[in-house]
């Protein structure tokens, strides 16, 4: 309670006599004394002994009904030491009610788990405020800007309708869309050293990007070199930002889209439809040479098994082998025998001729 | 005392309103953000709250602060970093070719009097430093090729132009911390186009390549199989050359006559002599 200065001290006072938060024992050693010769509810402190009845954990709650009494009894004993003007007494505690409503709402701050609160005392920072409850000195002395640092901010560059082409290393032009991830890492710094900080993390991040962009190929964009843009990006605008003093923790670059402009696309599209075609052409290889290779093998086992009958007794087998093929030929041709030499047999070349043309479409 | 305010309380009014309103005029609260020139009578007499390197935040110069009442006014300056937007700027390289160059810098107040007598406010500043940070960009890049224009980081030459920037706004009191390109395109038109058409000849070209490659590849791995095969035939027959012409032919003749199976034979006449080898026996001829 060390910060309580003297403002804290009759703050504090004040509300020891709504019996706020801190209780109504809490504050009596430094009450101020009423000034003297001032009317108003400030003389009321010393008749707080004589109100025991008010509940022990009265809170603000109850406030009407605190009210109500005290009004009552200003305006029924009539002799409390007060101006017995009844209707005055009513506007000066509208008037303290309104002041310690205001005095609450600007000494208590919540700060969420995600946030601190940056407090500065007559414009200059004083100190930070941690998640939980914090007090301040009310509002015209300190004020609390509570800044979100856990919160993941993101700036989504280059998307949408319009392209955003850059020039790559070979000089290819290339249509990118990124997002930049950050947060405040010191928010005090980040209130208070950069004029503009959203638009500066926008434009060092349009700048790092461009000079990573220029320093890879198109191919390493639009491909493998994806991840290593990225870090290297993030890299060089967290440097930027730290030269500038910002506060800001650049959290991460993510590529939503390396692609070729839209005028070029179809000329990139031809590239994938030739990769594919050429891929084709080796897996139709591929098919054949395992057919071939199949068929060949067949072809000298089935040799290497008959070769080897033929070998204990190859005169037997050969002339099976030549009967047994020339049964099968013979049986499904037509077959013409001319028996004696001399005789010229009639030839039917007409039919010979007539089934000659039908040979193709078999 | 009291008596005094009954009687005239127009005079105890008049004269604490004066009072108060020095009062409040005397008393300043000057924010972090901001940096205060007391100017005494139109001569800048003092600075709160100006720039330090190296200084932490809170420790002094922002807060509570006084003047003189009615004799000193405060002029606020930016105490933060600034930024400077230039223009686009089209830019020509020694190979005569044109890129068009947007930049900015990022600048702060370090000498807050010195920016006040020869810039009055940040626009001002801002609106004098633009032209010279185009004319800075102009002269330091058109000295490079085009290909080094493209990451002019690489070769130092945004470290040249914050120097050149810096020498100029050192005389408005200004530090110019950074100066960056943010953008580096070819300009529409012409310029766009033929880098579009040699973007688009280079795909066709690799397209093409790419094909031939595969043929290539195709025509090897068929190559290869008819080697393979033929080595494979080659070790199988070649144990008994006059067996598989023979083997061979009874299969040919089946091949060729009867069919391979599947298909129907064509309807083929064979004329024999009976002096054919098949029809040996048929004669009753004895050996």
């Amino acid at each position: 309670m060390s910060i309580f200065t003297g403002w804290g001290d009759r703050a504090r006072g004040l509300f020891a006599d709504n019996k706020g938060p801190w209780g109504s024992s809490g504050g009596g050693d430094g009450e101020e004394p009423p000034a003297p010769g001032s009317p108003g509810p400030w003389r009321e402190p010393p008749k707080r002994s004589r109100r025991p009845g008010l509940p022990g954990g009265g809170n603000v709650a109850s406030f009407d009904e605190f009210l109500k009494r005290s009004r009552a009894k200003f305006g029924g004993d009539g002799g409390g030491g007060l101006p017995s003007q009844p209707k005055g007494s009513v506007i000066a505690w509208g008037v303290l009610a309104f002041v310690l409503v205001a005095l609450l709402f600007t000494t208590w701050h919540r700060i969420a788990p995600e946030e601190r609160g940056v407090v500065t005392r007559f414009g200059r920072y004083n100190h930070t405020l941690a998640p939980g409850v914090g007090i301040t000195l009310p509002w015209p002395v300190d004020r609390v800007s509570k800044v979100d640092v856990e919160n993941i901010r993101e700036i989504p560059i280059g998307s949408g309708q319009e392209e955003t082409l850059m020039l790559t290393r070979d000089q290819n032009i290339i249509d990118i869309a990124y997002q930049v991830r950050w947060r405040i890492r010191e928010p005090e710094q980040y209130l208070f050293a950069l004029a503009e900080p959203d638009e500066t993390i926008r434009e060092v991040a349009e700048s790092a990007m461009r000079a990573v962009i220029a320093n890879v190929s198109l191919q390493g964009a639009m491909g493998n070199q994806r991840g290593e843009i990225e870090a290297r990006v993030a890299e060089e605008m967290q440097s930027t930002l730290d030269q500038y003093r910002s506060g800001v923790q650049v959290q991460g670059i993510s590529l939503r889209q390396a692609d070729p402009p839209a005028a070029v696309n179809d000329a990139f599209k031809e590239v994938t439809a030739a990769q594919q075609e050429a891929q084709r052409y080796v897996n139709d290889s591929n098919a054949y040479a395992l057919q071939l290779g199949q068929k060949a093998q067949g072809d000298a086992t089935a040799f290497d098994k008959v070769y080897e009958q033929y070998k204990l007794a190859p005169e037997v087998t050969r002339r099976r082998m030549y009967y047994e093929t020339m049964e099968r030929v013979l049986q499904r041709v037509d077959k013409t025998i001319v028996e004696a030499p001399g005789v010229n047999s009639y030839l039917p070349l007409n039919e010979l001729r007539r089934s000659a043309p039908k040979e193709p479409s078999q | 005392m009291i008596d005094f305010v009954r009687r005239s309380p127009i005079l105890v009014g008049a004269i604490a309103l004066i009072l108060l309103v020095s009062m409040f005029s005397s008393v300043m609260i000057i924010p972090e953000t901001k940096q205060a020139i007391i100017v005494q009578l139109g001569k800048p007499n003092r600075v709160l709250n100006g720039y330090e390197p190296g200084h932490k935040i809170g420790t002094r110069g922002a807060g509570i602060n006084y003047r003189i009442p009615f004799i000193e006014s405060v002029v606020w300056l930016d105490k933060r970093v600034r930024a400077v937007d230039m223009e686009r700027q089209q830019v020509l390289s020694t190979d005569q070719r044109r890129l068009e160059v947007d930049a900015f810098a990022r600048y702060r107040i370090v000498q807050p009097t010195q920016m006040y007598i020869s810039a009055r406010s940040e626009e001002r500043l801002e609106a004098a430093l633009r032209p010279i940070l185009g004319s800075q960009l102009r002269n330091e890049l058109g000295k490079r090729s085009f290909a080094s224009l493209l990451s002019p980081e690489r070769e130092g030459a945004m470290g040249s132009i914050r120097s050149g920037l810096n020498r100029v706004a050192r005389q408005y009191g200004v530090e110019v911390i950074d100066v960056r390109i943010k953008k580096a395109d070819l300009p529409e038109g012409t310029p766009l186009d033929s880098a579009f058409a040699q973007m688009r000849s280079a795909r066709q070209q690799e397209a093409r390549s790419i094909r031939a490659e595969g043929a290539k590849r195709a025509q090897i791995i068929r190559a290869q199989a008819d080697a393979e095969a033929a080595k494979t035939y080659a070790a199988a027959f070649g144990k008994d050359p006059q067996f598989y012409d023979f083997y061979r032919a009874m299969q040919s003749y089946e091949t060729t006559f009867v069919g391979d199976g599947n298909g129907k034979s064509s309807p083929t006449n064979v004329i024999l002599s009976p002096q054919n080898d098949y029809l040996r026996e048929f004669t009753g001829r004895t050996r």
